[in-house]
């Protein structure tokens, strides 16, 4: 009764294709926008920001990202850390080089930059699947790393090795930087999110999604339906580089600020995507903002838990807190190997029934 | 052959006009290492008839089939697709060529919707570019709608409309392979390949397969070449048939000639060797 689809019907094809086809996911929908575009930025605070928010968008661009290639085209990646640290470097260098330019072209441009190296290195996928091309894409992962930590021109020749943003505005508001305030960037974030989810939503529902799909489900029989495998790869390598680049921009620029390229961005930062999609739900937009709120929510929730409520010491929580979560992780892929997606169904079907049982 | 029947078609007992020739498989042999599939095979297949090949197990019917449809190429002979030498292509270029097909052991995309697994026998008409679709603007979207209506009448022809929207991995057998039939026919192909549409199927089953079968050539004059065990049903549907039999071809002609051949019937029965 509460979750009704009843009673809406579709008289048109273009109707009934739209993101949000039943009225009351719609309203939802539009109902979050407004909660976290006006209310949120009225009362976030730093803590709510650099703990929770800002890395729950960044890490929901990248889980996009990696779910486009490995959920919806079925392609396994382990070098998403990798093209994290391709987008920042692309930004830095941008914003280092063209300062008067605005960021968020700069940002844009270096997800650019990482959709040309995810189509490098996704070409071996042409030739190998499975566990085979995870391994190969950990090489882009190890290669990359190494590349920014060896080469100094990447991080001009800084004598830490590290690269950091400088403080850079939108209509005249900082976002990155020092004294960036907290709502700044997490509205740059959040307009971030928004769009790159709009897009993702747009590709996998039209003919390129249903290529991708097709080749991820049975490639024999999309290259019989007239899908060119090259093509419907490379481009997921493309489209997931653009959004896992654009999400390493940002986690450099606006997040964190300063980056040293193997403690961020490295073979963790791989996994701990992979884990969100996974948790999440491979192959399907929700389940990237489910697995990114959960992984990133979850540490956060043990250790105001364990150390604010329980009053244990700081370093036993952080410890239990792994092997928590550890657990957890083991427990979704037994229990739900559709992830948290696959909860959210069961929840609006018994919406849709309650308050009777069947 | 070309004076057994006239170059530009025949018309059929039940007054359905067959065209010319379509495709001509021309000396076509087919090699694994050792071991040889098809041996200096050529047949014809004519527009709007449908034809079938039949021949016991091993005899060469899918390797043929994969021929045609680009899996294989073979080590000699030629097709002559419209008119023209087909020189060796990818299965997709083949495809793209306007020839689908089904397979033996369904090959549907199980983690998508009927709906959309019907909506990818339309990809080869959809060819608006990443970034049109990621905006989903005008011209993406008037082309998403244009097909949709092509696919939804293919889903209505095949019966189908009330699972539309569910995931293809939850429906029972006879129904994906009628699933699979509609996204074959959603290319609109000028050769339809089928694999053993029957395969697998109760009577009542096969008989609804059979009208389908029927009801697309007749509705949509779709020339149409299968392979299908059950003779029942090969003998009724089909105006022409090719015998194989340990990769020769062994007869060819229309179910009665073909039914009186005494090579067929001793491959089929088989024969005293005394």
């Amino acid at each position: 009764m509460l979750y009704r689809e009843a009673g809406d019907f579709k008289t048109s094809y273009k109707d009934d294709s739209q993101t949000f086809p039943i009225r009351i996911d719609r309203w939802g929908y539009y109902a979050i926008l407004a909660i976290a575009f006006i209310a949120v930025p009225l009362v976030i605070n730093d803590y709510w920001a650099s703990a929770v928010l800002l890395p729950f968008l960044i890490y929901a661009i990248a889980a996009l990202g990696l779910n486009i290639l490995t959920g919806f085209c079925g392609q396994v990646s382990l070098g998403t850390g990798g093209f994290m640290a391709v987008g920042a470097y692309a930004c830095y260098k941008l914003m280092t080089a063209f300062p008067e330019v605005n960021i968020v072209i700069h940002v844009i441009l270096a997800g650019g930059v990482t959709a040309c190296v995810g189509v490098l290195f996704g070409l071996p996928s042409l030739r190998i699947k499975g566990f085979y091309l995870a391994v190969a894409t950990l090489a882009a992962q190890f290669f990359l790393v190494w590349l920014f930590n060896k080469v100094g021109w990447f991080y001009n020749y800084s004598a830490s090795g590290q690269i950091s943003a400088p403080t850079r505005t939108v209509l005249s508001i900082e976002v990155t930087g020092p004294t960036a305030s907290p709502w700044a960037k997490y509205l740059i974030c959040l307009t971030f999110v928004t769009v790159m989810a709009w897009l993702a939503r747009n590709l996998t529902r039209g003919s390129v999604g249903r290529k991708w799909m097709a080749i991820r489900d049975m490639d024999i029989a999309a290259e019989i339906i007239g899908v060119n495998p090259l093509a419907a790869k490379l481009s997921a390598f493309a489209v997931s580089s653009f959004f896992v680049g654009i999400s390493g921009a940002l986690f450099f620029s606006v997040y964190l600020g300063a980056v040293e390229v193997g403690e961020v961005f490295g073979i963790q930062k791989s996994f701990l995507v992979l884990f969100m999609i996974i948790i999440g739900g491979l192959g399907s937009i929700f389940g990237s903002f489910a697995g990114a709120a959960f992984i990133v929510l979850l540490p956060v929730f043990l250790k105001n838990v364990l150390v604010g409520g329980m009053g244990w010491a700081t370093d036993l929580a952080a410890h239990l807190e792994l092997l928590i979560l550890g657990g957890l992780i083991m427990m979704f892929l037994i229990l739900e190997p559709h992830g948290l997606t696959a909860y959210w169904r069961t929840l609006k079907e018994k919406m849709r029934l309650w308050p009777f049982p069947h | 052959m070309m004076d057994a029947q006239p170059a530009e078609g025949f018309v059929t007992a039940d007054g359905r006009k067959i065209g010319g020739v379509v495709m001509e498989m021309k000396n076509i042999t087919l090699r694994f290492g050792g071991v040889v599939a098809i041996k200096d095979i050529s047949f014809d297949i004519r527009e709007g008839e449908i034809r079938a090949i039949i021949g016991p197990n091993g005899a060469g019917k899918s390797s043929m089939l994969n021929v045609i449809s680009g899996f294989y190429v073979p080590q000699e002979g030629e097709v002559i697709y419209k008119g023209q030498k087909r020189p060796p292509m990818k299965p997709y270029e083949v495809a793209r060529q306007g020839i689908a097909r089904t397979f033996q052991n369904i090959a549907l995309f199980e983690g998508m919707t009927v709906l959309d697994n019907v909506m990818t026998g339309r990809l080869n008409y959809m060819n608006t570019g990443l970034l049109s679709q990621a905006m989903w603007w005008g011209k993406s979207q008037r082309e998403e709608i244009e097909n949709r209506e092509v696919a939804e009448k293919i889903i209505d022809f095949l019966e189908i409309q009330n699972i539309r929207k569910t995931p293809v991995a939850r429906l029972p057998y006879g129904l994906k392979k009628r699933v699979e039939l509609a996204r074959a026919l959603a290319a609109q192909p000028s050769i339809l390949l089928l694999d053993e549409p029957m395969a697998g199927m109760n009577v009542e089953e096969k008989e609804d397969m059979s009208r389908f079968i029927l009801d697309v050539n007749d509705e949509f004059g779709t020339t149409i070449a299968l392979i299908e065990h059950d003779m029942g049903v090969v003998m009724d549907l089909s105006d022409r048939v090719v015998v194989m039999d340990y990769g020769r071809k062994i007869g060819d002609g229309t179910p009665d000639e073909v039914r009186n051949n005494q090579e067929v019937i001793d491959a089929y029965l088989g024969v005293a060797h005394d």
